[in-house]
């Protein structure tokens, strides 16, 4: 746009001016191409997730051609490897939101605790050691957990419930808590943190001490990101995997004790992964039904947590 | 004067609560450790003796005594080196794009809410994907390339934000400065941005494939419960990587397996500790730099 404004007489060079004007060309051209590769990178992440649905529909479509909907979701049995074969998911749900809810029971105070800690009372040394060890936990791989929930937590637990079955939702739920702990701790921490320092001086002015400031200035400011992190950590271990495929067990119960083995949505998935089933019998179909279902959970308060921040956020 | 009494009273009560509180969460902040602490312990009793050479160097084995890892080793390092090549340039490329191209419009936000709710799927759903994408629909089989692929799209999400925020990170006077100066855009983001971000962007993706290396849900998904007695040598090779390898002896009931177990999970470990450990070095190079 601009060597159409330039007349080209004015230029005591011509040749330069010309050669100027190729490079002008050039860069264009270079411009335009960088842009479209550039958001032709953007758009591999439409296509993953358009991707994902569509698989995972395609082949729930084929799942309920052979069985109803209506027994997927109000059965009470699931047996589809055995005979007779059952398709009620209710035990895989129960079994996922079992141990999803052990976890989070502990996950909550402890990792909530830790934030106020962190926030409110720490001082720079202390978290410069604490979280970067945070970090560290964050980054176990999971199949390390399991077998530390496996072969620690369980042996450990028997002792103090002799009765309790070696594949278990307690020590499962128990491991799962711990991981998600960084999760809820640090992104409530980050809440916490952006609560404006007028607001804690103010209390400090009127003789509150630390806790009162922490629990009725800090918290009650910080509820939409403290919440947000909840569900979030609730999200993820409802989609956690291997824990639970190793130390919760494989059979799918519809149960609220926690001594008993169940089986989790997840696990489910792992178990007939592994036994290469082929491709086509119902079997092979489940397993997308199941993961269908499961991506539509986390999928949902995911979208939830991030409308809550959205309607919910204080703003100073 | 009765008044300050029972002020005085409220006041002695207040501060035990604060005294007790803090005791509490100061341990609630120790639990992390604690747990890691013990984790690590338990790893390391039950799998540093069975941790030499020969498990290092031999195949899976039906007998405990005899086995080893090298076929998980090598898959590993095949998919850590895949992923790495896949994911690194789209996923640096899309966090460019967002940036320093995008206009702010309807498209770019969709963009951006996608990769957000993208990163909250679960692993194993990337696994379904992964098989009825690349494995049956694409025609690739239970193949290495396959289970790059899977493991690209599912770091992406993690790679781009950390990309993103290493290049919201710099400071944008100085694209201004270069943009007054004639630059064009692509000129400012390799010559300006890139070499700012670069370390933060490094340190940021290095830590998401650490993460993605130790996943094994996925991988199962792909590649199934092998027993492979070969080291792979084209992507388009079955494989098998630790994640898998360390599954499979957790759940089988003899004790010798678990140990074998334990002694595959300090391998893992060792490999994702020392991807760390390079991040951490970048990270403290990088935070030097700008301080001077």
């Amino acid at each position: 746009m601009l060597s159409g404004q330039l007349n080209p007489q004015e230029f005591p060079v011509g040749e330069s001016f010309s050669s100027l004007r190729r490079i002008r060309q050039w860069s264009r051209l270079r411009e335009a191409v960088i842009n479209r590769l550039l958001f032709a990178c953007a758009l591999v992440s439409i296509f993953t997730t358009i991707g994902i649905v569509v698989m995972l529909v395609a082949q729930t479509v084929g799942f309920f051609s052979k069985v109803s909907p209506l027994e997927f979701f109000t059965g009470t049995k699931w047996t589809p490897l055995f005979q007779p074969q059952h398709f009620g998911v209710l035990p895989l749900v129960g079994g996922t939101l079992l141990t999803a809810g052990i976890a989070i029971l502990i996950a909550l105070p402890i990792g909530l605790a830790s934030a106020v800690y962190l926030s409110e009372y720490a001082r720079d040394k202390v978290r410069r050691v604490v979280k970067p060890s945070l970090e560290i936990l964050a980054g176990i791989p999971t199949v390390v957990y399991g077998y530390f929930a496996l072969t620690f937590v369980t042996p450990v637990l028997r002792n103090v419930f002799p009765n309790m079955i070696v594949f278990n939702a307690l020590s499962a739920g128990l491991v799962m808590g711990v991981m998600i702990i960084p999760m809820v701790s640090s992104l409530s921490e980050d809440a916490m943190v952006a609560v404006p320092r007028s607001l804690r001086d103010a209390a400090y002015g009127l003789g509150a001490t630390r806790l009162e400031v922490a629990t009725r200035v800090v918290m009650p400011a910080a509820v939409s990101g403290i919440v947000a992190a909840c569900i979030l950590a609730l999200s993820r271990a409802v989609g956690e995997t291997m824990i639970v495929a190793i130390a919760a067990g494989s059979t799918p119960k519809l149960t609220l004790n926690p001594l008993e083995s169940i089986q989790t949505m997840t696990a489910y998935i792992v178990q007939i992964s592994l036994g290469e089933t082929p491709h086509g019998t119902v079997e092979y179909y489940t397993i997308f039904a199941v993961g269908l279902l499961l991506f539509i959970m986390t999928l949902l308060m995911n979208l939830f947590s991030q409308w809550f921040v959205r309607r919910y956020r204080e703003k100073y | 004067m009765k008044n300050s009494a029972v002020f005085q009273q409220n006041l002695k009560v207040r501060h035990i609560k604060e005294r007790v509180h803090r005791t509490l969460m100061s341990l609630a902040t120790l639990t992390g450790i604690i747990v890691l602490t013990l984790l690590l312990i338990d790893v390391l009793k039950d799998g540093a003796g069975w941790l030499d050479w020969q498990f290092i160097t031999s195949y899976p084995s039906r007998k405990p005594a005899e086995a080893g890892l090298l076929s998980a080793l090598f898959g590993t390092l095949w998919i850590m080196v895949l992923t790495a090549l896949f994911s690194l340039p789209i996923g640096i490329g899309t966090a460019i794009y967002l940036e320093e191209y995008a206009p702010d419009n309807r498209l770019q936000r969709l963009i951006q809410t996608n990769i957000n709710n993208l990163a909250g799927v679960p692993s194993i759903v990337y696994g379904l994907l992964g098989l009825s994408l690349f494995v049956q629909a694409l025609a690739m089989g239970r193949s290495i390339l396959a289970g790059a692929l899977t493991l690209t799209l599912m770091s992406l999400p993690v790679i781009i934000i950390a990309a993103q925020e290493a290049i919201r990170s710099v400071p944008e006077g100085h694209r201004l400065g270069a943009f007054a100066l004639g630059a064009t855009r692509w000129q400012v983001v390799r010559n300006i941005v890139l070499p700012q971000a670069l370390p933060g962007i490094l340190t940021g993706t290095i830590l998401a494939m650490s993460r993605a290396i130790g996943e094994a849900a996925p991988m199962i998904a792909i590649s199934a419960l092998v027993y492979l007695t070969f080291i792979p040598i084209s992507p388009l090779d079955r494989f098998t990587v630790l994640p898998i390898q360390i599954f499979n002896w957790v759940s089988r009931p003899q004790e010798d397996f678990q140990h074998l177990a334990a002694a595959g999970i300090i391998v893992l470990l060792i490999v994702l500790l020392s991807m760390n450990a390079i991040a951490i070095i970048l990270r403290n190079r990088y935070q030097k730099r700008t301080e001077e």
